[in-house]
């Protein structure tokens, strides 16, 4: 999905790029780059993840925004030749550094994928799968952290009569709220969200959309987004990318009301993209 | 091979004709309303052979077998010429050989077929190695299997070497029979773990759960259908196999395969549940049978035949109800 691109086609158009510091940064990259291969996906991305706030990435497809997130939990490692170069601080301390247990990590920066994928297994099982990966839960303890998983993911009510049975057999928008249940019920630090909406009909977004407002208390929430919509809706900074960089990255109120790249104007006014 | 190829020459010759029709008659449409029927002529004679060459087999297995079914096939070892008998050690030596074949087909094959779905592609130097292992498999998968027949007797049964077992025994049966399921098995696993979505694998990794974890308790489980229907196939192609056991297991006219046996009044205990014996089977006693002058012998065989048929008639049908199994519930 990502080619290779051209820096000098950038460079040529007079390329601007506008990123405002946020306070209190809960993770950050500095200085990131990113290849597939011998294509660079990323270039020299520096941009902060506000604590317990939602950033929204938006951008045109292949514009890397996904890149970007699959590398905030280095799910990429999984895919010999895809690497990343710089830095990404989670509270302070380089996730990029060798010594770094993936596990850990990403029990840590969970993730949310654009097809809900629940596990062949039942609705109770999904959301025991990380628990029981990391702690050693008593059952009425792992009934517990189920059912406020279940609770926070706002799938409670329709599914507590039948948490045996399988999650395959779930709605559409009741298996990625079950895929959010599962990724909550670990206690993540950040919760990665990559399109997370775009498979589901317009009142599951809704419903998905309340859930990521209300776990934005606890959980720092990175999401990437096709529907400038959905950003505006619920996203306290927005980052707008292009072509591998990060164009303007601010307060979405602002980034919306009053861009200042050119490139962000277009974009967001429907001219491109 | 010879019918094949001679339907395939009527069929070029009735389009020649055809197309020779189309100069005569000078109407392309009426000529190729005229292909178009010839050739679903054809198609529904192609099917109708295999369908009645199927039928026949399994009506002359019923004609001659199942009036030699009784009680006795069941209770009873393979008689000597003239007197009574059934074939419980045969049908006993088969299941028991078909099973540890299995286990060891299945234990193998999953882990090559996940090795080469889910490892192989690391690095250049595994997934070259990928490459052969795929490429061997496929070679074994089409092997005649006189010939594992005859490498696990030479490896197993022959006293060649200080491991060979150095006689007939239905565990090197079992081996033979594994080698002719591991490649079945090791394709199958493949293709399905191909199958499955690349967001799930990636959804088990973001959880925090190590590669092998979401390999073991998700993958494996999503395409839990597709494999035990690999293994099923597999289990009904080597249950009828005669020519790999002929070398390795052998045949035998008593009942091998027990946990207790009875000598001079007492009962012993063998922990090898007989397995170290040669042993009877259901494809060589019917080789043996069959070929064999007596009338009785060969009433035997049908329905030792007919045995065989049934059970990989049921095995077909089972994976055909497991495999049209919904998703969803």
């Amino acid at each position: 999905m990502n080619g290779p691109i051209s820096s000098d086609a950038i460079a040529g158009e007079n390329y601007e790029s506008f990123s405002e510091a946020v306070p209190d940064a809960k993770l950050e990259a500095k200085g990131l780059d990113f290849f597939y291969g011998k294509s660079q996906a990323l270039h020299d991305v520096n941009i902060g993840f506000q604590r317990n706030a939602v950033t929204a990435l938006i951008g045109p497809s292949g514009c890397g925004k996904s890149t970007l997130l699959r590398a905030l939990n280095r799910i990429y490692a999984l895919y010999p030749g895809q690497r990343a170069a710089g830095e990404i601080l989670l509270d302070g301390k380089n996730t990029l550094d060798r010594g770094v247990d993936l596990g850990q990590l990403r029990a840590k920066v969970g993730m949310v994928f654009q097809q809900p994928t629940p596990f062949p297994m039942s609705i109770y099982d999904n959301v025991a799968f990380g628990v029981r990966l990391y702690e050693k839960l008593s059952k009425p303890d792992l009934d517990q952290r189920v059912e406020e998983s279940l609770k926070r993911a706002a799938l409670w009510t329709e599914v507590k009569d039948k948490l045996q049975s399988s999650g395959l057999g779930l709605s559409g928008g009741q298996q990625q709220r079950l895929c959010v249940a599962r990724g909550v019920a670990v206690r993540p630090e950040i919760l990665l969200l990559d399109e997370p909406a775009s498979a589901l009909d317009p009142i599951s977004t809704a419903k998905l959309e309340e859930t990521i407002v209300e776990l934005k208390p606890d959980i720092t929430i990175v999401i990437v987004t096709h529907n400038l919509q959905q950003a505006a809706r619920i996203s306290d900074n927005a980052a707008f990318m292009y072509l591998g960089r990060l164009i303007e990255f601010a307060k979405t109120d602002r980034l919306f009301d009053n861009p200042r790249a050119r490139r962000t104007a277009d974009y967001i006014t429907g001219r491109f993209g | 091979m010879a019918a094949i190829a001679g339907f395939g020459v009527l069929i070029l010759i009735t389009l020649l004709i055809l197309s020779a029709l189309v100069a005569v008659l000078g109407s392309l449409f009426r000529a190729r309303k005229l292909a178009n029927l010839g050739f679903i002529a054809f198609c529904v004679g192609g099917a109708t052979l295999a369908i009645v060459a199927l039928a026949a087999i399994l009506a002359s297995l019923l004609a001659n077998g199942l009036g030699g079914v009784n009680l006795a096939v069941f209770t009873q070892d393979t008689p000597a010429v003239g007197s009574p008998g059934g074939l419980r050690n045969a049908i006993v030596g088969s299941i028991a050989m078909c099973l540890m074949g299995m286990i060891i087909a299945v234990v193998i094959g999953v882990l090559a077929g996940t090795w080469l779905a889910e490892y192989s592609g690391r690095s250049r130097w595994t997934a070259a190695y990928g490459s052969i292992v795929r490429f061997v498999n496929d070679v074994l998968l089409s092997a005649p299997s006189i010939l594992v027949g005859l490498f696990i007797y030479y490896v197993l049964v022959a006293k060649t070497w200080p491991l060979s077992l150095g006689h007939y025994s239905a565990m090197a049966g079992a081996v033979a029979l594994a080698m002719l399921a591991v490649p079945v098995v090791t394709r199958t696993t493949e293709d399905v773990l191909r199958l499955q979505s690349k967001q799930l694998r990636e959804s088990g990794v973001a959880l925090g759960a190590p590669l092998w974890i979401t390999i073991k308790d998700i993958l494996w489980k999503a395409g839990s259908g597709g494999m035990i229907t690999g293994a099923l196939l597999a289990f009904a192609r080597v249950s009828g196999e005669t020519a790999p056991l002929l070398f390795t297991s052998l045949g035998n006219q008593f009942s091998t395969v027990h946990l207790l046996y009875k000598e001079g009044g007492k009962w012993i205990f063998d922990p090898s549940l007989g397995l170290n014996q040669p042993t009877a089977s259901l494809p060589t006693v019917i080789f043996n049978y069959a070929l064999s002058a007596y009338d009785d012998w060969r009433r035997l065989a049908w329905v030792g035949a007919l045995l065989i048929a049934i059970a990989v008639l049921g095995i077909n049908i089972l994976v055909r109800v497991l495999s049209a199994e919904p998703k969803r519930s």
